[in-house]
């Protein structure tokens, strides 16, 4: 019990980067989701090929491959390292960032590929009789609808990629997961320290799952 | 290439055991799981609160909670667990409990909150004028439960059980950490020493995706075979 009430402090502390590193990746990932998302729907085979197998490997490799490739594989090219891309892969951080973001953009680019599917062709025949143009009819008419359709599944890859930042400790950043780890090796006491990161990871899970609960409710228009 | 080579030269036979390593410890995380989500499955569907209440925290627990800090829990616990147990009966030494006892272990559990919601799902999903026609036909419960209602419930399980098993597949390189020489650990040991990590990395996500093309091809097999009758 003691123990619980040490350590708690310094789990909270970390829980800081754990959030920093969901929110950030998830705010990329939306981007390199939708566009890809996009390039998968093109009528273009090369884009198309392209998106398929962007999301076919990210989505059939574990996480730990994709961060190892890019923190120890990448620093090892030597036109990397003169490159500015060195400035992103030198760091841990960022290296952990960049792997993130791809692998939920991969995941989400299904996601919001599927979404893009279910939009009524009747709605978007509508937009034309009305004269929308087509910049008009994305962002104001399928973009929209098609997050809503997506709430669900994306509230799902939320909690996966808040599950996916405790890899960030195999590279050295100690999130929630790294100080847990940390703490354990050093007390030898891992009931006690699983029990208290456990529940901080749940709390925050619950609050995901609450929010995307409260999204679809505003924004059901059924 | 010749890194690659098999035998005293290269990597390709380490690499090559290490990819069995990996399907072990994933089938057997995997059975452990399924054993597991036929308990709490059962608990889920129950009418006693207690049991459901029960059922309810395991998969809430283990699929909220990364499978990382998961996996130190039972790495750093387990030989405490066992040392704790073997105390009880008058043994006082030290304890080391198999890495891939601890590995398939750890996976298991998370495997089976998978699996729980997919089983439950399944049997909810059997039509229940199944269950009242064996009962007027007199089946047993237990007869009933093996004879109809679970083979039903597999074949409508198969797509989301292939969904756990590739979750499972990739989650096993997470052991890792605890030293199992499997997939991720090899390449590591690999790259350490010969100084190319970005060509074992990349080599490690090959034999990855070749093991999830392969299960994919061999679900698919396997739902056409079982729903040849529909």
């Amino acid at each position: 019990m003691d123990l619980m009430l040490e350590s708690l402090p310094r789990l909270l502390n970390a829980t800081k980067l754990t959030i920093e590193l969901t929110l950030l990746s998830l705010f990329f990932g939306i981007f390199v989701g939708v566009f890809f998302a996009i390039l998968r729907t093109s009528k273009n085979r090369v884009f198309y090929f392209i998106s398929y197998y962007y999301s076919y490997i990210f989505r059939g490799t574990p996480l730990l491959v994709q961060i190892f490739i890019i923190y120890f594989g990448l620093g090892q090219v030597e036109w990397i390292r003169e490159s500015f891309l060195w400035i992103v892969l030198k760091e841990p951080y960022s290296c952990a960032i960049l792997a993130f973001t791809l692998n939920t953009g991969a995941y989400s680019s299904e996601i919001f590929r599927s979404a893009f599917e279910t939009v009524n062709k009747g709605v978007l025949e509508a937009a034309k009789g009305l004269g929308f143009n087509k910049l008009h009819t994305f962002f104001k008419i399928k973009l929209p609808i098609a997050i809503r359709q997506s709430l669900p599944a994306y509230g799902n890859e939320m909690i996966l990629m808040l599950k996916g930042t405790s890899l960030a400790s195999t590279v050295t950043l100690l999130d929630l997961t790294g100080v847990a780890k940390h703490i354990i090796s050093t007390t030898f006491r891992p009931v006690e320290v699983f029990i208290v990161a456990g529940s901080i990871y749940l709390i925050m899970t619950f609050i995901i799952h609450n929010f995307i609960k409260y999204l679809e409710k505003k924004y059901n228009y059924q | 290439m010749g890194l690659l080579a098999y035998g005293d030269t290269g990597w390709g036979d380490e690499l090559f055991f290490a990819t069995l390593m990996t399907i072990a410890v994933a089938a057997a995380a995997l059975l452990i799981g399924f054993f597991l989500a036929a308990i709490f499955a059962s608990f889920k569907l129950s009418k006693s609160k207690t049991l459901n209440l029960i059922g309810s925290f395991y998969t809430t627990v283990f699929r909220g909670v990364p499978e990382l800090l998961v996996i130190y829990l039972f790495f750093f616990g387990s030989s405490g667990a066992v040392m704790y147990v073997a105390r009880i009966f008058g043994y006082d030494g030290y304890i080391e409990v198999n890495a891939f006892l601890t590995g398939a272990l750890s996976i298991g559990i998370i495997s089976g909150a998978y699996s729980t919601e997919v089983f439950r799902g399944a049997i909810q999903s059997i039509n229940k004028g199944q269950f009242e026609a064996s009962q007027v036909l007199g089946f047993k419960k237990k007869i009933y439960y093996y004879k109809i209602i679970i083979p039903q419930m597999l074949r409508l399980a198969l797509p989301n059980i292939s969904n756990v098993w590739q979750i499972t597949l990739k989650d096993t390189s997470l052991i890792s950490v605890t030293g199992l020489v499997e997939i991720m650990r090899m390449s590591y040991v690999a790259a350490g020493s010969t100084r190319d990590p970005l060509f074992f990395y990349s080599f490690a996500a090959v034999l990855y995706l070749f093991l999830t093309f392969l299960s994919m091809r061999l679900f698919n097999k396997l739902e056409k075979h079982y729903s040849k009758g529909y």
